[in-house]
């Protein structure tokens, strides 16, 4: 399994070499006998698996034409809902919630022949930089099994660098791709806002949240990300650009490309990860890029601006769990105000429930105005200093954390430690552009730790997707 | 320290959350590291920026709508399966109104 490509399964389907049950059960096969080394997929689904396996056979057979994603086994976060198969969030509040209905990126995927073959853990309702918030137990690196995976797609970055799936979909509302991504050594991309129909993502912060492809190699992460984009009746902040071709002349030219490295991360960068990111900034340079400094001032004030508007909106999307609808209530519910308390009380973990009181304390009666408020002019300042930024540069490069992947428990008691290693990704989350990471190489392996991936943030302007990939496809190959 | 415990209780109630007291302290302790950090951006000038809400881009004003179209709705069953309880198309709830 670790070997197949969405180009490799197109061409052996083709070929007769197999089917797409038979790449469907290897895949379930290898992901139940892998699973207990990482806890990355929490469930697997595969009665929907070969059922649409054969389907994609039977087409094959009847010589139809079967989609881009013909038989590729694909996993999905567990904050996507799939009809009638389990959706949890990672949480005690949605143990047992079986949706009423397909997530618009799940019809589409199936619609071009993916194959579904299960759900992936992460940090609860999406809620942390680790996947250690997870009501079902934290996930493992597949590089360095004492080590996170990185948040909150933890999972899905996990099964597609352990080969249990070929490509699958994570969410990222403040880097949960990009930063499980780098730290598993995948590739994983944030599309622009409202380029992925939201329409059965299970809502964080609606204002910053995306569904978006992980993949071994850059042209799968092209091919599942325009599968699933395009304008959603379902979802009215999806984009009504059209999506155009992301995968048609990948290999095209980047020499001349100007591509800017902005000051105020680099100064924030140190060791290993840095060195990385400058021998990145040199190998775009012999690619011919041109590569130039540039200046995005308000950085700095990304967190707090993040952390404000994301724990406001999340605060108001989970006034939803209160023990009616969604599966769990707590038992002493004498009165509807206890069973409300009581309910989200024992349901929602720590992680969420600091971000409720969070985002319910900035948008309380005299503080809306001097958080949430003055947050959201922040936000417009730095998207920006994107747009001025774009301009002059093609696409910025970046670290995408500063740091390799840490040991499990060594963050967890410190959230403002946690929240901060987030400086690189939110950035671009806020203004809402199309972000990626790349693999560019890993640490030098010490006797504290092997060999660390380390990945390469390439960011460009709004729906150039196109461009980014390019630039990422370049760069993967040279 | 900036805010206190009553401070939290009050947020709690709010939020319709029933912390313990140990979660209480911890709370206290975590939400005032945050917020300190948040206080940054008192300093910073943002006379005359428009705020933003969300990621707007340019597009036909009734680009959102679409054709109206009739559609299936989703079923009174499935719409309640996933209640703790329910009965006759209803969620139930404990009593709200005395007789």
């Amino acid at each position: 399994m670790t070997r197949h490509t969405i180009t490799s399964i197109r061409e052996g389907l083709l070929a007769k070499q197999f089917s797409a049950v038979e790449i469907a059960r290897e895949a379930l096969e290898f992901a139940e006998r892998e699973n207990p080394k990482t806890n990355a997929y929490l469930m697997l689904c595969s009665e929907r698996a070969l059922a649409a396996a054969s389907e994609v056979d039977r087409k094959l057979a009847a010589g139809e034409e079967t989609g881009a994603l013909a038989g590729v086994p694909i996993a999905v976060k567990d904050v996507i809902l799939t009809k009638g198969v389990r959706t949890t969030c990672a949480s005690k509040m949605l143990e047992h919630y079986i949706p009423p209905y397909d997530a618009t990126a799940i019809e589409r995927i199936e619609a071009a022949g993916g194959v579904i073959v299960g759900k992936t853990n992460c940090d609860e309702f999406a809620m942390g930089s680790s996947n250690e918030n997870s009501y079902f137990g934290p996930v493992r690196n597949p590089v360095a099994p004492d080590r996170v995976p990185g948040g909150s797609s933890g999972g899905s970055a996990a099964v597609v660098a352990q080969g249990t799936a070929v490509v699958s979909l994570g969410s990222d509302t403040g880097g949960s791709i990009r930063q499980p991504a780098s730290f598993c050594g995948v590739v994983g991309v944030t599309p622009t806002y409202g380029r992925v129909s939201r329409y059965g993502l299970v809502a964080f912060a609606s204002s910053l949240d995306h569904i978006g492809p992980f993949a071994r190699n850059v042209k799968d992460s092209a091919t599942l990300l325009e599968t699933m984009a395009g304008r959603d009746p379902m979802d009215s902040t999806s984009a009504a650009a059209p999506v155009g071709s992301y995968t048609d002349r990948l290999d095209g030219d980047v020499r001349g490309m100007k591509v800017g490295l902005p000051i105020e991360y680099m100064k924030h960068a140190s060791g290993e990860t840095a060195a990385r990111i400058h021998e990145a900034v040199a190998k775009l340079r012999t690619m011919g890029c041109e590569v130039q400094d540039i200046s995005l001032p308000s950085t700095d004030y990304a967190i707090a601006t993040y952390y404000i508007i994301c724990t406001a909106e999340a605060s108001s999307n989970l006034a939803r769990y209160d023990g009616v609808r969604y599966t769990f209530r707590a038992a002493d519910s004498g009165s509807l105000g206890a069973m409300y308390r009581n309910t989200r009380g024992e349901g929602f973990g720590a992680e969420v429930k600091r971000r409720i009181m969070l985002g319910t304390y900035v948008l309380s009666h005299g503080y809306y105005d001097a958080y949430y408020l003055k947050a959201q002019k922040v936000r417009a300042l730095i998207a920006r200093d994107f747009t001025n930024a774009f301009q002059k540069v093609d696409a910025i490069v970046a670290p995408v954390s500063p740091f390799p992947a840490f040991r499990i428990g060594e963050k967890v008691n410190d959230p403002v430690s946690m929240y901060l290693s987030d400086i690189y990704t939110i950035t671009g989350s806020l203004a809402g552009i199309p972000c990626m990471s790349v693999p560019c190489g890993s640490t030098a392996p010490s006797a504290d730790a092997p060999a660390l991936p380390v990945g390469l943030q390439i960011l460009c302007n709004y729906f150039e997707e196109r461009k980014m990939f390019r630039l990422a496809h370049a760069f993967e190959n040279s | 320290m900036k805010l206190t415990e009553k401070d939290v209780r009050y947020v709690a109630a709010l939020a319709n959350l029933n912390l313990a007291d140990d979660e209480i302290a911890q709370m206290l302790h975590d939400l005032d590291g945050i917020l300190g950090q948040m206080d940054a951006l008192a300093g910073i000038d943002t006379e005359g920026v428009a705020p933003m809400a969300q990621v707007l881009f340019d597009a036909e004003e009734n680009s959102t709508l679409r054709a109206d179209v009739e559609r299936a709705p989703l079923s009174n069953d499935l719409a309640v399966q996933n209640a703790p309880i329910s009965g006759e198309g209803y969620f139930k709830v404990p009593r709200v109104i005395e007789r």
